[in-house]
């Protein structure tokens, strides 16, 4: 008993090749589509690598960018069946390849299934190398004469103006480093040699954010130095401050930046996915309504299209009993050869 | 003698017919191009509209807006006139309506070249509107408690950042405002009150800059304070060195210059279309006038010379004004209608039945 047994006449098949071929196209559109986000995914991890561990993978993007030039590839041929195949001259030398085609695209959605996966999985990653990346980045905010470090103040500074976000989990995490160089402070200052002296490993720790940490909304003037000093300033509660300079972390910020970017993809994948299988299911119905039609020269007859040839768990059965010889004739012939050298 | 005379045979005429209907289908989207490209100028324009003064620029915009609509509506008439003009019985219909299409037509492209040019001529207007709206930006800078004026902080800040850029003219700009409000001045410090009292209008001055002066791309930490005192050589490098105005004229006047650049690309596509009607309105004409639909008829842009119908039109237009003058040259006896009757006259019938 064929599974889903539809009957399809001249005027069906016409309009099921015309539909199928214009979803196919549609699905290569969505592979360009797939391209391109990979590509501005690559290109986004790459603008801010800075401020990201050394070792950041770039495997989702370019996988997104293989998976959409294979998916523009596999439907464009698609395509290119449904067209030819109102035609049985043009249809002929098709037909020895559609099995195979069919099983290539089961592979295919298998392998969107997983990249889909990733997408959602490889978010975590994103979120220890940027913690790792930042804690660098704060670090060496001070170092722009070092080769290899002399653009992070400036990256830093751009983040944090562009994200709206300050330190790796707040503000507080620039009281801990020294971020202003040695190169600029005013070293026969008494105030300045104080401070030196009165840190341990000799850095010049302040109470102070860099400028990039100012929110311009603030209706005061920002203040940048002696944050937690409330005697410093007229007017002011360091506690109750909250407009003055951003409240958010730059961590978490960008992660959910790119785990926003890495969450659509993966549910434009999903979408794809589903395309997919209905273009799938109209290429096999396509296919057996054409093989069953009686007389193939005679286009105007009645025929059948079908998903699959026999029931569902009859089809299972006959795939396990398959897979099962094929072990089996393995083994056979392991067991033969003892046999026949003795 | 005809300006630009050209015999068209009737498969010539329809292929004329058929280019012009794909042409102006195409001056449609020029159109609409148009019309996004004013929408966008607008755009860019009011996001900055409070640092500028004045409304003044905005005509360039709306002009813009204004031709891009009326381009889509010309040109769709004009694609219906031009299908239906390949059959001679259906150009009936449109036969009144062709020359003030025409005419029409050719005021609305001289708009377009008007448009393009005014794109060009914008420069000193924004100049001086730029040089007091950012004047009073940055007077108004710390009344964020004032209704009205309490986002000029940030629209500043944020210009300052994105257009990197401190300022009217240079960062020395910020030193002649009261850019901190009252509000956190301690009135009990004595150096507060130095401060205010040194200074005829009793503002706060000081040499120091808002933080979003502060560039990015210097290597030292941003020195914001005490600008006027030694280390001149660090205060340039850690602010951004140019005006706000310079900056925000130079990004309007490329933009407008592009846009101008296109408009008058598109002028020059309206005006062939044009050409191509005013043809293909004439050969019909003459054709009707020939009275076979088969035959060769001719097509021009001015039927006589340039002169003959320059001075045809200038005629017509003394006539029009003439009718309601009273002619009062002595030599011509204008005869009163009143109290004279004409004389009956019997008319000789030539011949008899």
């Amino acid at each position: 008993m064929p599974f889903m047994l539809v009957k399809f006449n001249l005027q069906k098949r016409v309009k099921l090749a015309q539909g199928l071929w214009m979803l196919y196209w549609l699905s290569v559109i969505m592979g360009i589509l797939l391209f391109g986000l990979g590509i501005f995914f690559k290109v986004e991890l790459r603008k801010r690598s800075e401020v990201m561990d050394n070792n950041e993978s770039h495997l989702v993007p370019n996988l997104l960018v293989l998976v959409g030039l294979l998916a523009c590839g596999l439907n464009a041929f698609g395509g290119k069946v449904c067209h030819d195949s109102l035609d049985p001259s043009k249809f002929i030398k098709w037909k020895s390849m559609l099995k195979a085609y069919l099983l290539l695209s089961c592979g295919f959605n298998a392998l969107l299934l997983a990249v889909s996966l990733l997408c959602f999985i490889m978010q975590f990653s994103v979120y220890l190398i940027l913690a790792e990346g930042l804690r660098n980045g704060i670090r060496f905010y001070k170092d722009t004469d070092t080769p290899g470090r002399c653009f992070m103040k400036r990256t830093l500074d751009m983040t944090q103006i562009e994200f709206r976000c300050c330190g790796n989990n707040n503000f507080r995490d620039w009281f801990e480093v020294q971020w202003i160089s040695n190169r600029y402070l005013d070293m026969s200052n008494d105030v300045v040699k104080d401070r030196l002296l009165s840190n341990v490993e000799g850095k010049y720790l302040m109470d102070s954010v860099p400028f990039s940490c100012c929110n311009p909304a603030s209706p005061r003037p920002c203040i940048q130095h002696h944050l937690t000093n409330n005697s410093a300033h007229y007017d002011y509660d360091h506690r109750s401050e909250q407009l003055n300079i951003w409240t958010q972390g730059c961590r978490e910020a960008l992660f959910s930046y790119y785990s926003g970017i890495m969450s659509s993809i993966g549910i434009f994948i999903l979408l794809i996915i589903i395309l997919e299988s209905v273009d799938m299911a109209g290429l096999k119905y396509l296919i057996t309504s054409l093989e069953t039609m009686t007389d193939p020269e005679v286009q105007d007859c009645e025929s059948e299209g079908f998903l699959l040839e026999k029931g569902v768990k009859e089809t299972f059965a006959d795939l396990l009993t398959k897979i099962k010889t094929l072990g089996r004739s393995n083994q056979v012939e392991g067991g033969d050869t003892p046999e026949a050298n003795t | 003698m005809a300006v630009g005379k050209v015999t068209f045979t009737k498969t010539e005429r329809e292929k004329l017919a058929q280019l012009l209907w794909l042409l102006n289908w195409i001056s449609v989207l020029t159109g609409t191009l148009l019309f996004g490209l004013g929408l966008f100028l607008l755009m860019e324009i009011q996001k900055w509209q409070e640092v500028m003064s004045g409304r003044g620029v905005l005509y360039v915009p709306h002009m813009l807006i204004a031709t891009g609509m009326a381009a889509c509506c010309i040109n769709f008439l004009g694609a219906q006139i031009c299908l239906d003009c390949a059959d001679t019985n259906r150009f009936l219909r449109w036969k009144l309506v062709v020359m003030p299409y025409v005419a029409v037509t050719l005021f609305f492209t001289a708009c377009v070249l008007v448009g393009a040019l005014t794109c060009y001529s914008v420069r000193g207007q924004l100049d001086e509107a730029l040089l007091v709206g950012l004047r009073n930006a940055m007077t108004y800078y710390k009344d964020t408690d004032t209704p009205g004026r309490c986002d000029l902080k940030r629209t500043m800040d944020l210009l300052q950042i994105q257009f990197q850029c401190c300022g009217n003219t240079d960062y020395r700009d910020w030193f002649q405002v009261q850019w901190i409000s009252s509000r956190y001045l301690d009135m009990s410090s004595s150096a507060v009150l130095d401060r205010l009292r040194s200074n005829v209008e009793r503002k706060y001055l000081m040499d120091g800059v808002p933080f979003s002066c502060c560039s990015t791309l210097s290597s030292p930490p941003c020195i914001q304070t005490r600008l006027a005192s030694a280390h001149l050589n660090q205060n340039h490098q850690s602010l951004w060195r140019t005006g706000c105005r310079q900056v925000l004229l130079d990004h309007y006047t490329g933009l407008m210059r592009s846009i101008g650049l296109i408009v008058i690309l598109i002028w020059m596509f309206e005006l062939l279309v044009l050409t191509g009607v005013r043809y293909l309105q004439t050969a019909m004409e003459n054709v009707l006038r020939l009275g076979d639909p088969d035959s060769e008829s001719d097509g021009w842009i001015l039927e006589n010379s340039l002169a003959e119908t320059a001075w045809s039109n200038f005629n017509i237009i003394k006539n029009l004004g003439k009718c309601y003058q009273v002619d009062d040259d002595p030599n011509i006896n204008i005869q009163t209608t009143t109290g004279q009757e004409v004389p009956l006259q019997h008319v000789q019938v030539s011949g008899s039945r």
